[in-house]
């Protein structure tokens, strides 16, 4: 049996300067079929999607909807044509309400209390719950993303285009997404889905188009294919695991005792008696639901927020009250969680963003006069390590894609030989080969002889390397335990249940 | 010191005139500034339309003429600035600067032959038996028609951006031009309109005060007129009711001092002179306690590049 199909892409090719982003790319999806695009980042899904939506102009082939020839010039020809497009940064207005910003995606929107009306209406069929009159800023990412999934099923969309949707959403979010992207399916709705996340696309999509460096390299059925053969095919090569050499652990290099931090922001979680020891040569791995005191705990390691005198020990030493200058120049480093603005400063070129961490341990600042030559050297060795694809050390941070900086940020701690790093979320946002070398980095820093504290919310990331693994919870620190053999169960109650309990008991 | 000599009626008249020059100028910047623009040239287009509307009102005789020409050459004015910022992409606070600068010298240039000249009288608008109610008739029924359209300019406006279409895609466009220019709007297109707009109603302000509140041409006679504009869209947190409260505050204490001044109150005439400005400001700050709203995109360069 076949369905006449819905697009047809063939040979669609689109260069820009330096790089060709789509090279002959062809694929067919067909009515109520949930199709994935997979790839690494900078793989080329992007601007396929693009095409399709029409932002972007190929340079050569044709596109076919409905077998008729499909050329839109611009998002509104494409959403006239039927093509709905959820964004992987929501395309939304802050300062507007859920109502307006759907109005403003709308070829002719209805008065905003009809159109009110409607999005409550297909709010409720699709289990999806939204209030028309909220701002758009006071909103969760997951209701976010709801925002413009309604956007788009209100104009009743033949193809939905779906980008990464799941890199923002708790996995109850998910799991709502996934009930109504399966609904829509089921209603003859076809769903083109780009992500990385590859147990998703089994659970969810009925064909897969791989795409690499621009070009198809493979077309397979999710469901009969296992994660690695496809994490496979995106890499192009065999994925390596991460290895761990020897298990020797050495002194307690970093010591916290009872450390208690009131959170800077009005929003955050203090930080309430935390002890833990970590040795040189172990991995502590530190899992949590985010906002449970992650980022504060980042702080105060890092000596951005300074700790009461005797909470945190370094090799015996109180470093408590040193600022992150300090802290440096004895070895304790840090990576914070979010690459643009906090750990890298975006309009700055990667050579000055290495010289800002660097200047004290690489040497590259004498009696406050800057040598950039050696920052330069020090940016390409951190270039070429970490394989961090750029054109150069010249170019800013903004422009890298967010994997390849958060290699550049990552690399760069690493390489200034710390020996306590502590890092937030490492492989957050990035494609599964990046992932596993910047894994594969903290671990050789750790078999090196530093202590290497991994904060994440990626549970198997951290089974993965961790030696131990604790958890935050309500800004308290779980006693740890040695990672191997731990079961979910035991996870899930430490990072939720066991403080619960004992609450309850007080 | 003799308050008596000032005539309440005639004051409240005088006041509103003062403050229309203002509420064109501040106006026309709210709409500029609500599509994420921040154009600092307000003083030099309201110059440019000051000589523009003098020239051609001293020239054909007619102020309704003088005031067409002195949007359009507002308007011009503000062309170079959408160029500048929108087209090469050149940075907002400079150009804008820019264009102060130069309107202030190019209409010197302009206005040589004009100084001392008086120009033709704009024509009250006969509103008939409602100009004899006693006090009420003189102070709200004895205007201009340009004094008219300022006020209904800020209904206009603020009905544009409440109730319009048009005004949603403006205030997203000056919110997030990425977002906007995803959802297929002309960030480019928007926003050069804006200024246009922003650039004629400058203008007519500028003519306001050297064809009806002045009238006659002197060198650099909006005398920061328009950097007060400015301050008044921030402190009246881009509404344009506020900004109307605040441009008649403003209006009523360069008025009051006026006339302060002229029943020889015994307090030094520079303390005088500052106090709208000083006055103006601080209420409005307090106003403007309330969490602020600037359009996020505000000042913010777009280039459709990603």
């Amino acid at each position: 049996m076949t369905t006449p199909p819905l697009l047809t892409l063939s040979g669609l090719t689109k260069a820009y300067p330096g790089v060709v982003a789509n090279d002959d790319v062809s694929l067919t999806i067909t009515p109520g079929e949930v199709h994935a695009l997979l790839g690494e980042n900078g793989a080329g899904k992007s601007t396929l999607v693009k095409m399709i939506y029409g932002l972007v102009k190929p340079d050569s082939g044709t596109m076919q909807m409905h077998g008729a020839a499909f050329h839109p010039n611009e998002p509104r020809a494409a959403r006239a044509a039927g093509v709905g497009m959820v964004f992987q940064h929501f395309s939304l207005f802050d300062a507007l309400s859920v109502a307006e910003n759907i109005a403003l995606g709308m070829e002719d929107a209805p008065k905003l209390g009809t159109l009110s009306k409607q999005i409550r209406d297909v709010s409720e069929a699709y289990g999806l719950p939204l209030s028309p009159d909220r701002i758009v800023g006071d909103l969760s990412a997951g209701e976010r993303q709801r925002v413009e999934i309604i956007r788009c099923l209100l104009q009743d969309p033949k193809l939905l285009v779906m980008d990464e949707p799941t890199s923002v959403l708790t996995p109850q979010e998910v799991e709502i997404l996934f009930k109504t992207l399966r609904k829509l399916s089921a209603e003859g709705t076809a769903i083109l889905y780009i992500s990385h996340k590859l147990e998703e696309i089994r659970s969810l999509c009925d064909s897969a188009t791989i795409l690499r460096l621009g070009k198809v390299v493979g077309h397979c059925t999710p469901s009969e294919t296992s994660a690695r053969d496809m994490a496979e095919m995106m890499v192009g090569s065999m994925l390596k695991t991460p290895l761990r050499t020897g298990k020797t652990q050495g002194d307690v290099l970093l010591d916290l005792q009872g450390l208690n931090a009131k959170s800077p922001s009005a929003f955050g979680m203090p930080l309430r008696d935390i002890s833990v020891q970590v040795r040189a040569g172990e991995v502590l791995g530190i899992g949590g639901v985010a906002g449970n005191g992650q980022d504060e705990l980042l702080a105060a390691l890092s000596g951005e927020n300074l700790s009461d005198p005797g909470m945190i020990l370094f090799k015996g030493s109180d470093i408590g009250q040193l600022g992150p200058i300090a802290r440096r120049s004895l070895g304790v480093l840090a990576a914070p969680e979010e690459r643009l603005g906090h750990a890298a400063a975006p309009d700055m070129t990667l050579t000055e963003n290495a010289m800002l961490t660097g200047a004290v341990r690489e040497k590259l600042e004498r009696r406050g006069m800057l040598n950039w030559p050696a920052a330069t050297r020090f940016a390409e060795r951190i270039i070429r390590k970490f394989d961090v694809r750029t054109p150069g050390p010249g170019n800013a941070a903004r422009s890298l894609s967010g994997g390849n900086l958060q290699k550049f940020v990552i690399g760069r701690e690493v390489m200034q030989r710390p020996e306590v790093l502590v890092v937030n979320q490492p492989t957050w946002g990035v494609d599964a080969s990046a992932a596993a070398s910047i894994r594969q980095a903290l671990l050789d820093l750790a078999d090196n002889g530093a202590a290497v504290i991994v904060i994440s919310q990626d549970l198997d990331e951290l089974m993965e390397i961790s030696d131990r693994f604790a958890a935050l919870n309500e800004g308290r620190l779980s006693e740890p335990r040695p990672a191997q053999g731990l079961s979910v169960d035991e996870i899930g109650l430490m990072m939720g249940g066991a403080h619960g309990m004992e609450v309850a008991h007080v | 010191m003799d308050l008596s000599a000032i005539n309440p009626v005639l004051f409240v008249a005088g006041f509103l005139i003062a403050a229309t020059p203002l509420i064109f100028a501040a106006l026309g910047e709210l709409v500029v500034e609500k599509s994420g623009v921040l154009n600092l040239g307000v003083e030099g287009m309201m110059i440019m339309g000051a000589i523009c509307g003098f020239a051609t009102a001293v020239e054909t005789g007619s102020p309704l003429l003088g005031f067409a020409a002195a949007a359009l050459g507002g308007a011009l004015l503000s062309l170079l600035f959408a160029f500048l910022t929108q087209i090469t992409l050149a940075n907002q606070v400079a150009s804008g600067l820019a264009l102060t600068l130069f309107g202030l010298g190019f209409s010197a240039l302009l206005g040589q032959s004009y100084v001392g000249i008086k120009p033709p009288r704009l024509a009250e608008v006969n509103f008939g038996p409602l100009h004899d109610i006693p006090v009420i008739g003189p102070i709200l029924f004895s205007h201009d028609i340009i004094l008219y359209l300022g006020f209904a300019l800020v209904v206009a406006v603020w009905a544009m951006l409440k109730f319009t279409r048009a005004g949603l895609i403006l205030r997203a466009v000056g919110e997030s031009h990425d977002a906007a220019h995803a959802l297929g709007y002309k960030v480019v297109r928007i926003r050069t309109l804006a200024i246009m707009f922003g650039g004629a109603c400058a203008g007519l302000g500028g003519a306001y005060i050297s064809l009806i509140r002045v009238p006659q041409w002197t060198e650099g006679m909006t005398a920061g007129v328009g950097w007060i504009a400015l301050a008044l869209v921030v402190f009246a947190s881009w509404k344009p009711w506020r900004l109307l409260l605040g441009a008649y505050l403003f209006g009523g204490i360069t008025q009051l001092q006026l006339n302060l001044q002229g029943a020889g109150v015994a307090i030094p005439v520079e303390y005088l002179a500052m106090s709208p400005y000083i006055i103006t400001i601080l209420v409005l700050v307090v106003l403007s306690a309330d969490k602020s709203s600037a359009p996020a995109s505000l000042g913010r360069t777009f280039h459709a590049s990603s």
